[in-house]
């Protein structure tokens, strides 16, 4: 994990990517102008706000992350036609279950990243991560946090944790290498 | 030609999800079932229908216009944040889930 | 072909606007009304743009953009007052 990014002027380089994209999208052209414009945002959005967040680790391998935004797109195209199948049918069937799930990740925004993964895909909602970060004494670091997941139709639970650990968090933790 | 049926087929294929999607907030038992309806099925019906748009102005003669993704990028990135919150105040509210619900004990209060 | 199939999905999202309409009135509980709230900006969205196809311009879409930002910014803070009592603390 590596929080510093390598040059002082760009704090962080795939949010400016970000912001020159949306830019760019917003105005629907690629004309000079914008082009000059969208960098300029691009530089100075992230240095002027850079002092008001929280330093949040850097994407280090981009072609996983790629992949990997691949791999989650396909999966919610499969999950949803999984879902409204699961819908459609008889809802006396479904087996409902809220399931705890281990992780290993340990910054905030890897976690985020993964409850939002899970969200979108096969049958499952996060729900919350335990423990809760207000109810730990002040300056305490949580020995083992687990991600409380709602399952709509529940088959085989050590099933579906190996497979959440292994499709969404082990790339995860490759990509940010924490 | 093509695009016309590319356009239709989107089209057809998103409303069917959003439909589902509501469906499903009717008639599932409980709210934490009903959740997946809206978080997901609708989710998808957007991001195809707004491919549906992108592909019907890029053939009618407006020119690319390529800010539908903007939308289809907003809703991918805010659907989970939303559910998210809305299963948190449901747990804080001590809604009664479905009877039968497994694991029901994992669930800690705050 | 396409004036066909804009009016069955048309009637579509009106029939699944409806359903919601439903769960918002009889939703036995808050966060039941927040999620049908939620799901119905969702939907408004997918009208506009299909409106916005119908009449051949590309003028709605800074709206359903604007519905979008709304739609989340409310949505959470709904839910965060409903958590704790509290929006901005």
């Amino acid at each position: 994990m590596r929080l510093q990014a390598r040059f002082r002027w760009l704090p962080t380089p795939f949010r400016s990517l970000f912001l020159f994209m949306v830019w760019l999208l917003l105005n629907n052209s690629v004309s000079v102008g914008h082009l000059v414009l969208a960098t300029i945002f691009a530089i100075l959005i992230p240095i002027l706000s850079f002092s008001f967040r929280d330093p949040q680790p850097l994407i280090l391998k981009p072609g996983l992350a790629l992949k990997q935004l691949l791999i989650v797109l396909y999966d919610i195209v499969v999950a949803n036609l999984q879902v409204a199948l699961l819908i459609l049918g008889p809802s006396k069937k479904l087996r409902p279950a809220f399931i705890k799930v281990p992780i290993d990740l340990t910054h905030d925004m890897p976690i985020t990243i993964l409850a939002s993964c899970v969200s979108l895909t096969p049958g499952t909602v996060s729900a919350e991560v335990y423990p809760i970060a207000e109810s730990l004494p002040e300056g305490e670091e949580p020995t083992q946090r687990y991600l409380l997941i709602h399952v709509l139709d529940l088959k085989d639970e050590e099933a579906l944790i190996k497979q959440i650990k292994q499709r969404y968090e082990a790339p995860l933790k490759e990509i940010f290498q924490c | 030609m093509i695009s016309e049926w590319v356009v239709s087929i989107l089209l057809l294929f998103g409303g069917t999800f959003i439909l589902i999607g509501s469906i499903g907030l009717i008639k599932l038992p409980d709210f934490f079932m009903r959740l997946h309806g809206p978080t997901k099925a609708t989710t998808l019906g957007m991001a195809s229908m707004l491919i549906a748009a992108m592909v019907y102005f890029a053939n009618s003669g407006h020119g690319l216009s390529v800010k539908e993704i903007l939308i289809t990028i907003f809703l991918l990135i805010t659907a989970p944040i939303s559910g998210y919150m809305l299963i948190k105040s449901a747990i804080h509210h001590k809604l009664k889930a479905k009877e039968g619900t497994k694991g029901l004990d994992n669930v800690e209060d705050d | 072909m396409l004036d066909t199939v804009l009016l069955i999905v048309f009637s579509m999202i009106g029939l699944s606007l409806l359903l919601n309409l439903w769960r918002l009135i009889i939703g036995p509980s808050v966060p039941d009304r927040v999620l049908a709230l939620d799901t119905m900006y969702i939907n408004v969205i997918a009208l506009i743009i299909l409106y916005s196809i119908s009449m051949d311009t590309g003028l709605y879409f800074e709206a359903a953009l604007l519905i979008a930002m709304l739609g989340f910014i409310s949505t959470v803070a709904v839910c965060k007052y409903l958590l704790r009592g509290d929006i901005i603390e």
